[in-house]
C-alpha cells in the first residue's frame, strides 16, 4: 500500500486550475493573479486601517467610555478593560476581524485604547522567546 | 455577523481575562484540509473555550440570470477557530485553526507571515488535501511540522513512506497525534517549538 505522491510545483509552472473555476488566490505578493476577492469593511477601500494583527493586545485607556462614540465602540471598550486580542474582540462582538480593525483604528486615533504589538517571526528567531514558549507548554 | 447589542454580548468569563501584565502575543497556525481535526486540536490545548472569528468576503461572479450582464457578488463567510495558552504573565500564545485553502489566508492580514510556525494536520485517508497547503507554506517560508491525526480507520503508512509521499526533507518532523487529547496536542506543539529552536540555532551558527 503506497500513499499518493505530492508533486512539487516549480515556481515558473502555472498552478493547476482548480476544478470548479474558483477565483485565483489573492495576495499582494502575487500581483500577476487577478484580484477578485474583496473584504467587506463597511466603508471605502479600507486603506486607512492601522497596523493591527489578530493577536495585537488591546487595552482600554479610560475607565469611562466617552458618550459620543458608536455602540460597537463602547462595547469594545468595555470588553478590553483588561488586555484582549483583536481575535477575541472579534469573536465576542461577533464582528469580522476587518470591521473590528476599522473600529479600533478610530479608538486608537482618539487615544481611547492602547495596542500592544505582537512578536512576529524573524529571519533570525529569538531563542529565549522560543525557550519561554517551550517552558510554558511543558507546564500544560 | 450582526452586531449584538451590548446586553446580549457574552463577553469573556472572569477567568478568561488576561492579566494586565500581558505585554505581547505570539501565534501558531494549525492548518489542514476539511475535517482533519483543526478545531479539535485547538480546543484540546486551549485554556479558554475555543472562539471563532469570522470574515466575510465577496466574490465577484457573473450573474446567471442577469439580463443586464453585470456582475453579481456572492458573500462567503469564512470562520477560523482559535484558542489561547498563557505562557507567562507577560506572554500569550494563540493557536489558529485555519482552513487549508490559500485563497482564504489573505483575509487575516499577517496570519502566516507573523506566525512562529505552523502545524500541518494530516488525515492519511485524504493525504492529497494537504499537498497544496505544504507547497504554499514552503513558498512563503513558513516553518512547519506535520502531525498525522490518528483516525481509527485511516491507513497507517510507515513514517518514511509518508515523508517520501509528501516530499518532505529529512529535517522536517513528522509525528503522530490524537488531536482529542491535550497531552498529544501539546506534544505536537512542543515538536514544532523544538524544530523552530533548532532552526534558530543553525541560523545563529551560519
Ligand atoms: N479518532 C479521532 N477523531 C478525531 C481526531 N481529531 C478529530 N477527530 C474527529 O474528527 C472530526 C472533525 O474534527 P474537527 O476538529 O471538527 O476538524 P476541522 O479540521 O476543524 O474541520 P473543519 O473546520 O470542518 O474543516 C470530529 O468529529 C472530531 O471528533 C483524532 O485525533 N482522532
Ligand atoms: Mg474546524
Amino acid at each position: 500500500m503506497t500513499p499518493p505522491q505530492r508533486r512539487r510545483r516549480h515556481p515558473k509552472e502555472e498552478p493547476p486550475e482548480p476544478p470548479k473555476a474558483a477565483p485565483a488566490p489573492a495576495g499582494q505578493d502575487n500581483p500577476k493573479e487577478p484580484e477578485r476577492l474583496y473584504v467587506l469593511t463597511g466603508g471605502g477601500e479600507g486603506g486607512d486601517r492601522a497596523d493591527i494583527d489578530l493577536v495585537t493586545l488591546i487595552v482600554a485607556r479610560a475607565d469611562v467610555p466617552p458618550p459620543a462614540i458608536q455602540p460597537e465602540q463602547s462595547a469594545l471598550l468595555r470588553l478590553c478593560k483588561a488586555p484582549l486580542s483583536v481575535a477575541e474582540l472579534s469573536a465576542y462582538l461577533n464582528l469580522p476581524f476587518s470591521v473590528v480593525t476599522v473600529l479600533l483604528t478610530e479608538l486608537l486615533a482618539a487615544e481611547l485604547v492602547q495596542a500592544r504589538a505582537p512578536i512576529v517571526r524573524r529571519a533570525l528567531p529569538d531563542r529565549s522567546l522560543l525557550e519561554a514558549v517551550m517552558h510554558g507548554l511543558q507546564k500544560l | 455577523m450582526d452586531f449584538k447589542s451590548s446586553d446580549t454580548i457574552t463577553g469573556p468569563r472572569a477567568e478568561d481575562h488576561l492579566p494586565h501584565t500581558a505585554q505581547a502575543a505570539v501565534k501558531i497556525v494549525i492548518v489542514g484540509g476539511f475535517g482533519v481535526g483543526k478545531t479539535t486540536m485547538v480546543g484540546s490545548v486551549s485554556e479558554i473555550r475555543p472562539l471563532t472569528t469570522e470574515e466575510t468576503m465577496t466574490q465577484a461572479g457573473i450573474g446567471v440570470d442577469d439580463n443586464y450582464g453585470s456582475e453579481t457578488k456572492t458573500a462567503t463567510t469564512v470562520a477560523m477557530d482559535f484558542g489561547r495558552i498563557s505562557i507567562t504573565e507577560q506572554l500569550v500564545l494563540y493557536l489558529f485553526g485555519t482552513p487549508g485553502q490559500e485563497r482564504f489566508w489573505f483575509l487575516w492580514n499577517g496570519l502566516f507571515e507573523g506566525a512562529l510556525g505552523a502545524v500541518v494536520l494530516i488525515d492519511t485517508r485524504r493525504l492529497e488535501v494537504s499537498f497544496d497547503v505544504i507547497g504554499r507554506l514552503e513558498e512563503r517560508g513558513v516553518p512547519f511540522v506535520v502531525a498525522i491525526n490518528d483516525f481509527p480507520d485511516a491507513p497507517r503508512y510507515p513514517v518514511e513512506d509518508l515523508r517520501a509521499a509528501l516530499d518532505l526533507s529529512e529535517e522536517i518532523p513528522i509525528v503522530k497525534c490524537d488531536a482529542r487529547r491535550r497531552a498529544s496536542s501539546r506534544d505536537v506543539l512542543m515538536t514544532l517549538m523544538r524544530f523552530l529552536h533548532s532552526l534558530a540555532m543553525s541560523r545563529a551558527r551560519a
